[in-house]
């Protein structure tokens, strides 16, 4: 098995941000073991949580930055970090509600945990973290060790 | 990462070949700006054929459910074919497979609007 990494990065509050976030997770997450349905979803997931701290969380500001981490090992760990001025999840009206499906925003959160084991909420001094996990199973783990 | 849209004409069905990303950005635009461009035409009988479009994101899917409902409104019809894998599975996960009307085949979908 690979040894646990950890990796940062200090991101602009653009889209590109957003894309390239994207494109990191899935090669981050083949490296780990994980297949490519799975790579999916969790790219996915981040892309979610990068468009909510780029759009939702600093506004675009190009003085707010976002940082992103990765740590895998057993699991894949990616916390994504705005500056904006914080949201309350449980605010955020159920996407699948009869009433709810056909507004055109609200799906973000619902996606992340869609696609990913755990999905937790941190209020920061300034800004909102979101962590992201997702577990590799034992066929994962094979193919990691396969890799190595 | 771009998407691309093109518009033909078949019985009075106008289909919109839509290929690339439906994402934030870019995809959204390019779908929102076709879709008003045909209503503000008089063309509300829209097909979306998105046979190339490898992928969508939330804010792809709101851009998909705003069609529908401003078509909808102006008294139109929006159909979406031939939908990947992963665009059906993400409509099955958020339940709007059943709010669109799919179809897999590009006649019985034009035969699909009414006359």
């Amino acid at each position: 098995m690979t040894a646990p990494q950890r990796v940062s990065y200090r991101l602009e509050s653009t889209l590109e941000s957003v894309n390239k976030a994207e494109e990191m997770t899935d090669q981050i997450a083949s490296q780990a073991g994980f297949d490519e349905d799975t790579r999916g979803g969790i790219a996915m997931a981040v892309r979610e949580g990068m468009i909510n701290a780029v759009l939702h969380g600093n506004a675009y500001d190009p003085a707010k930055r976002v940082n992103l981490t990765f740590e895998t090992g057993k699991e894949l760990i990616v916390t994504i970090a705005d500056e904006g001025k914080g949201f309350v999840p449980e605010e955020v009206p159920d996407p699948l509600a009869p009433e709810n499906l056909l507004k055109e925003s609200g799906r973000g959160i619902f996606l992340m945990r869609t696609f990913m084991d755990e999905v937790r909420f941190r209020k920061l001094n300034s800004g909102t973290e979101i962590t992201l996990i997702k577990r590799l199973q034992n066929n994962d783990l094979g193919r990691q060790e396969a890799s190595t | 990462m771009s998407m691309k849209a093109s518009t033909r004409q078949v019985d009075g069905v106008t289909i919109v070949d839509l290929s690339g990303r439906i994402t934030l950005g870019e995809g959204s635009v390019v779908l929102r700006d076709t879709v008003k461009d045909l209503l503000g035409k008089g063309q509300k009988k829209i097909l979306l054929n998105l046979g190339d479009v490898s992928y969508i994101d939330s804010s792809g899917i709101g851009e998909l459910v705003s069609a529908f409902t401003s078509v909808r409104n102006q008294g139109g019809e929006l159909k979406l074919l031939h939908l990947t894998k992963k665009v059906h599975d993400l409509l099955q996960i958020t339940k709007l497979y059943t709010v669109f009307d799919v179809k897999d085949d590009e006649a019985a979908a034009i035969g699909a609007f009414s006359k």
